[in-house]
């Protein structure tokens, strides 16, 4: 029989992390600081809705574009929040998480040939997605020394005639890096000059701390060639309802629905229905949630700071990333040493990019009771560390 | 300030105050004055810990009353909410709005000694008019917390 598989495909290399994950599963007693995804149930009003929008029997497709009511209540918030202007009608499509509106965005822009820009360390999608489309993907690598935030001299090194599009993730997974106003009209004056597309991943958009965040495409000459990314699943503890959705031109999210259409037809209805929800009485329980992750989060840092792990302080997402650097060991052997001697899990630096080496991930979605539990073990093994140098 | 600190503590009130200036993003001597202020103003009224009795071998028994009262002149309901009160095995007094005028929460060792407490020291005080109890068969829910909790992370370990 022939090999049916697609050579591009299997060369995709396979997640950073499933080595971990078997360890992992193997083991007793593991506490785990790996996950990408809320402590948080989805607050029950929106459960609530959900489960009464199913008793109802509103079993049916939706739009392809997604339920109308829904693309409203995004434009509203999107307005209400970042000071952005769509037009529902024709301009947003809801789509199955944020991870699909990445890969529709990218299928409907690159030609073969075409660049994108992609900042590292980053979420792992952009890379295979991006290879998946036909496009080439071109690797920035970004620096501690900026808290890991995108220059507009790194990105100007790296633009050359065959750069189509810019990926920008921010807030980010998995430095808990953020772009302000001023970082962020930087890239833009470099998008205009250079008419770039960019493709805005703003899922973590919630939750930012001590500072609001801004979204790329309201600012000037930017909605034209903006997809502004979101969802539910980091804001509103949704991950397992899969939605999320893409606004942009009106062009563009026609073809995005297209393809979209003929692909998966329409985002879950129940999700749907739920989030409507969730975006008209929600916005209490999404700041409750950012309040408590803020609190975890300066208790990571401090508690860090006195065991001498060196970290900027992340002011977005819910991931810490502390250099482990001066140990002398890799990522992933810190990981794993970590994990097989402590039973503590935490993601390598490098699951996410070769700039992620000398760095981990370490994510604050769990209860201060776990952390501190975490942070122990973690104590314990630096201490170990020390000692044997 | 105070709100969070309030929200911190009415969740755990052994919560390290150490702990708690970190998480707030302040320092410990502002977090121990301001406790001490709410404290003397009477807005934190005490540390309390909530136990599930059901699962000791302690025999309690809880019942609701509701209360109906002729107010007394000049007084309103404040002297009889006081005589009622005053009694230990009264937990909680409420004035409420609705067909009664109390809500009292009571606790014994026994059905009979809760219902002999009802008809011997509360119906017979002057200004009540009628009483309904109800007794607490089970308790899912009380002051915030649920009893019967998943504590259990259903997540999978790890995620990118």
């Amino acid at each position: 029989m022939r090999d049916p598989l697609v050579k591009k495909v299997v060369d995709i290399p396979p997640s950073g992390i499933r080595k971990f994950f078997d360890i992992v599963s193997e083991m007793d007693d593991v506490i785990s600081l790996g996950v990408g995804e809320p402590d948080f149930d989805t607050p029950w009003h929106i459960r609530d809705e959900g489960i009464y929008t199913l008793e109802k029997g509103k079993t049916f497709y939706t739009s392809n574009a997604g339920l109308k009511e829904l693309r409203q209540e995004i434009c509203l918030y999107l307005k209400r929040h970042y000071d952005l202007d769509y037009d529902y009608a024709s301009e947003v499509l809801v789509t199955v998480g944020g991870s699909e509106a990445i890969d529709l965005a990218m299928r409907v822009m690159l030609n073969p040939g075409d660049e994108v820009l992609i900042p590292e360390p980053c979420y792992v999608s952009y890379v295979p997605c991006c290879v998946l489309a036909g496009g080439t993907p071109h690797i920035i690598e970004l620096k501690v020394e900026n808290e890991f935030r995108l220059t507009k001299e790194e990105l100007l090194a790296h633009i050359n005639d065959k750069t189509k599009m810019l990926v920008l993730p921010f807030p980010n997974n998995p430095t808990g890096a953020i772009m302000e106003r001023k970082d962020l009209e930087g890239i833009a004056k470099v998008a205009r000059e250079k008419d770039l597309i960019v493709v805005s991943d703003e899922i973590y958009s919630e939750l930012t701390y001590g500072t609001g965040h801004v979204s790329i495409a309201s600012l000037p000459g930017m909605k034209e060639r903006t997809i502004t990314i979101n969802g539910f699943s980091k804001s509103h503890a949704m991950t397992g309802w899969r939605l999320g959705y893409a606004c942009g031109p009106a062009p563009i999210l026609k073809q995005m629905t297209k393809v979209h259409q003929f692909a998966i037809m329409c985002a879950p209805t129940n999700s749907q229905y739920a989030a409507v929800e969730g975006l008209r009485n929600g916005d209490k329980d999404v700041q409750e949630m950012r309040q408590a992750y803020d609190g975890r989060r300066r208790y990571l840092i401090h508690a860090f700071e006195e065991m001498g792990l060196p970290c900027f302080e992340p002011k977005g997402a819910f991931y810490v990333f502390p250099s482990i650097q001066k140990f002398g060991l890799t990522s992933d052997e810190f990981a794993e040493r970590l994990l097989r001697e402590e039973r503590l899990a935490v993601v390598p630096g490098t699951a996410f990019g070769n700039s992620g080496e000398g760095f981990l991930r370490i994510s604050y979605a769990y209860s201060l009771e776990d952390l501190k539990k975490a942070l122990d073990r973690l104590r314990h093994f630096i201490k170990k560390l020390e000692a044997e140098k | 300030m105070r709100d969070e600190i309030l929200t911190f503590l009415e969740r755990n009130s052994r919560i390290d105050l150490k702990e708690l200036a970190i998480i707030l993003g302040t320092d410990e001597v502002t977090v121990v004055n301001e406790i001490a202020k709410m404290e003397e103003e009477h807005i934190i009224c005490g540390y309390h810990t909530l136990i599930d009795w059901d699962k000791t071998s302690a025999d309690k028994v809880t019942a609701l009353i509701e209360v109906r009262v002729t107010p007394q002149r000049g007084q309103g309901f404040d002297s009889i909410a006081e005589r009622i009160y005053n009694y230990p095995e009264v937990r909680s007094v409420y004035l409420i709005s609705g067909a009664y005028d109390l809500m009292v929460i009571l606790e014994g060792k026994t059905l009979k000694e809760v219902s002999g407490f009802v008809s011997d020291k509360l119906s017979t005080l002057d200004s009540v008019l009628s009483t309904a109890t109800h007794f607490i068969l089970k308790k899912y829910k009380d002051h915030g917390t649920i009893f019967e909790k998943k504590s259990k992370d259903e997540r999978m370990p790890m995620t990118l």
